[in-house]
């Protein structure tokens, strides 16, 4: 059973820092929500974890399976397990959405390891029909010109194809109607469900994706740490009393 | 100057080749060379000895000494072009370049016969052998005489000549020798001239009237001996109705000193033929690439120059058509990636001569580091025609800040009766694009190389496909080199 471990972060941005002190643990096959208001630093923690070279981490440690990620860059991270699903996916003009997904199943192989095409693309095409993505999308190119549920949608397709042992999901809700919000959350749970379940860690404004992504944990992050922690009854009380009931709640706490 | 038979020292040393890193590049591709004994040998610099030299080595006709050697005199008054090229162009020593080699051989018309030190080489530039097979006739340049050629029985059979220059106007002169210089003659430019003085190699083509190559003729060239120029000259002539598909590809060794490569091809399509004219090339870094490359096309005859320019020092190079009938039609379709310390100057030109002809130019340039491309392109509708169409697209793709693109586009179209459209754009790969690629477990050159794929994907599509095969093989090997 995998699991990643932040202890202390602090992350800053040139001279500000933005995270101060975040701890969690994420086990596979737990769905950590991670919420809170603008500028507290969610997304900031989720890109950092991820690698994001404008992002220094000034102290702490981020360990998958014990070992420390922090001197890996980006793509040992993936390779290593760890997924960014992101709230803003990069187009890539010009390559298809079939070999950019290849050349990433490829990149975890081993030298001399060949590829099983026909494999390949019947797991690409049953992911692809899990999340009602229409089968011309393998020959576009990624994200261009796609709508923001295609985009997510295309996001929830390589976590799904790349099987990650963690899983941090930015914003995924962000820009998304019912339906496909609907979808997406479908997507996300087929993989809770599978046997490499991967630990997940959703960051997220709203309660309503929590509807359809029930998390194990809610976290709310406040000042760049996680002030608040409970069940998803915490989304709840959130949603019925907003973020001031814990921002004046750590305010009293900390007089 | 005697026939040499021994080995002059020309393998490079582990520690000149180190004194020469370009930062940045990788500099291992095509980074081999096996000892050759060259037969023949013209020295270095360039006399009137040097052009006699050759031509007696050649045993050619009179005629054609006369043209080399007048061809060295308009070679000599012709100035630089530098008042609109890179003065780099003035770092060329024409007194320390080789300009005729030889391993003194005929060349060879099956795969056993050739020696095996050649076969090394090519073992080493990975071309495969059943691609040997596959394809219907392969003339392998080895340094400035045809090492191997190969023509298989069927294009042979339908008449298609298939011949080294110095074969084809020994041979064959009531073909070629009409055709030969015409399209560009000696003084079109600087280089266009040495070349006509000194050159040796490259393939003469004659495709019967009515005859389409199924199979596209390749040939494969290669340098192999420092300071030494390689002055190809080619010449393809599809008589009416042929077709045929000519593919070039190049890879060089690097050396530790400058070196210089000026072809000069030819291609004349006549009534409705179409000729299509391929090329990968891949030099490099310190090679000077001055390639003059045109053709005529005759009454409903297409010419169409597929061009990859990877590698060298400095390219200048920028195919053209001469649409000399009605409904002729002329494509450029060009493909340029500058590295550090390269420059790509690239582009076409389509001179419209009757009505109804068409062009079509798409230019992509990739600029790496302090690498820098250019795009240079004319395209010339003269008032008196009609019913002339040109499209000209160039797309420049920078890859970190200190890379430099610029296009210098001459559209001159006059008459109203006529129309053109000019479309250009610059893009970047973004540190985020890159990022994202990462994310997904791609290491940083492949991430790049990936984009650069994709940047050029719609014009490589349109390549054969062991030619797509190879060019991204070349763009992967130059992105694992730029990154730091």
């Amino acid at each position: 059973m995998s699991q990643l471990v932040i202890h202390d972060l602090h992350i800053s941005i040139g001279d500000k820092t933005i995270v101060k002190g975040f701890t969690l643990t994420i086990k596979q096959g737990e769905v950590h929500a991670i919420m809170g208001p603008n500028g507290t630093g969610k997304s900031t923690l989720a890109k950092a974890i991820a690698g994001h070279p404008d992002y220094t981490i000034t102290s702490g440690e981020v360990l998958l399976d014990g070992g420390s990620v922090l001197a890996m860059e980006p793509d040992e991270r993936a390779r290593a397990g760890l997924f960014l699903a992101f709230q803003y996916p990069s187009e890539i003009p010009g390559v298809s959405i079939a070999n950019f997904l290849r050349a990433a199943v490829q990149a975890r192989m081993t030298e001399g390891e060949e590829l099983d095409a026909t494999g390949y693309y019947k797991r690409l095409y049953a992911k692809m029909d899990m999340l009602k993505i229409d089968r011309k999308f393998t020959s576009r190119s990624v994200n261009e010109g796609f709508s923001g549920g295609e985009k997510k949608r295309c996001e929830i397709l390589q976590m799904a194809m790349l099987e990650p042992k963690i899983a941090l999901m930015d914003e995924t809700d962000s820009g998304l109607d019912i339906d496909a919000l609907r979808i997406v959350a479908d997507g996300v749970n087929a993989q809770r469900k599978s046997a490499a379940a991967p630990g997940i860690m959703l960051i997220t404004h709203y309660q309503r994706l929590l509807d359809y992504i029930v998390p194990d944990f809610v976290h709310v992050m406040h000042d760049g740490r996680i002030v608040k922690s409970g069940d998803k009854s915490l989304a709840l009380e959130l949603e019925a009393k907003g973020y001031d009931w814990v921002k004046q709640e750590f305010a009293a706490a900390n007089a | 100057m005697k026939p040499l038979t021994e080995t002059e020292g020309m393998t490079t040393t582990a520690d000149e080749t180190a004194a020469n890193p370009v930062v940045g590049i990788d500099q291992t591709k095509g980074d081999f060379q096996y000892k050759v004994d060259y037969a023949f040998d013209a020295g270095t610099g360039l006399t009137e000895d040097t052009v006699r030299y050759i031509s007696s080595v050649k045993k050619e006709e009179p005629w054609l000494l006369d043209f080399r050697l007048k061809a060295l005199k308009t070679f000599r008054e012709k100035p630089m072009p530098t008042h609109w090229a890179t003065k780099d162009l003035e770092n060329i020593d024409f007194d320390k370049i080789r300009y005729y080699l030889s391993q003194g051989q005929k060349p060879k018309r099956t795969w056993d016969e050739v020696p095996d030190d050649i076969k090394k080489t090519f073992e080493r530039l990975g071309i495969p052998e059943q691609e040997r097979k596959f394809l219907a006739g392969v003339e392998a340049q080895f340094d400035s005489e045809a090492a191997y050629s190969n023509i298989k029985d069927i294009v042979a059979k339908q008449g298609v000549i298939f011949v080294n220059s110095t074969e084809g106007l020994r041979e064959h002169p009531e073909i070629f020798r009409k055709f030969f210089s015409k399209v560009i003659p000696t003084g079109d430019n600087k280089f266009s001239a040495l070349n006509s003085a000194v050159f040796s190699g490259g393939s003469f083509i004659y495709v019967p009237k009515g005859v389409k190559v199924a199979q596209p003729l390749q040939a494969y060239f290669r340098i192999n001996a420092e300071n030494f120029g390689q002055f190809e000259r080619t010449l393809i002539i599809a008589d009416e109705g042929a077709e045929i598909v000519y593919m070039e590809g190049c890879t060089a060794p690097k050396f530790s000193t400058s070196t210089l490569h000026s072809a000069v091809v030819e291609l004349v399509a006549l009534k409705g033929a179409k000729i299509q004219y391929i090329t990968v090339q891949n030099w490099a870094n310190n090679v000077f690439n001055l390639v003059t490359k045109r053709g005529v096309a005759h009454e409903d005859a297409e010419i169409k120059w597929i061009d990859c320019n990877i590698g060298s020092r400095l390219t200048m190079k920028y195919p053209g058509v001469v649409l000399k009938g009605e409904r002729a039609r002329g494509e450029v379709l060009s493909i340029a990636l500058a590295n550090d310390g390269q420059h790509q100057d690239t582009g076409a030109k389509m001179v419209h001569a009757a009505n109804n002809t068409t062009s079509n130019i798409i230019a992509k340039s990739i600029s790496v580091g302090q690498g820098r491309s250019t795009y240079r392109g004319v395209v010339h509708i003269p008032k008196h025609l009609k019913g002339c169409k040109n499209n000209t697209e160039c797309d420049a793709l920078l890859i970190n800040t200190n890379s430099r693109t610029d296009t210098y586009p001459a559209i001159s179209v006059k008459g109203d009766k006529n129309a053109t459209q000019h479309e250009a754009s610059v893009s970047k790969v973004s540190a985020d694009m890159i990022f994202y690629m990462q994310s997904r477990g791609l290491t940083e050159a492949q991430a790049m190389s990936l984009a650069v794929n994709g940047f050029i994907n719609d014009l490589a599509r349109q390549f054969p496909m062991e030619y797509s095969v190879e060019l991204k093989r070349l763009i992967d090997l130059e992105m694992e080199g730029s990154v730091g």
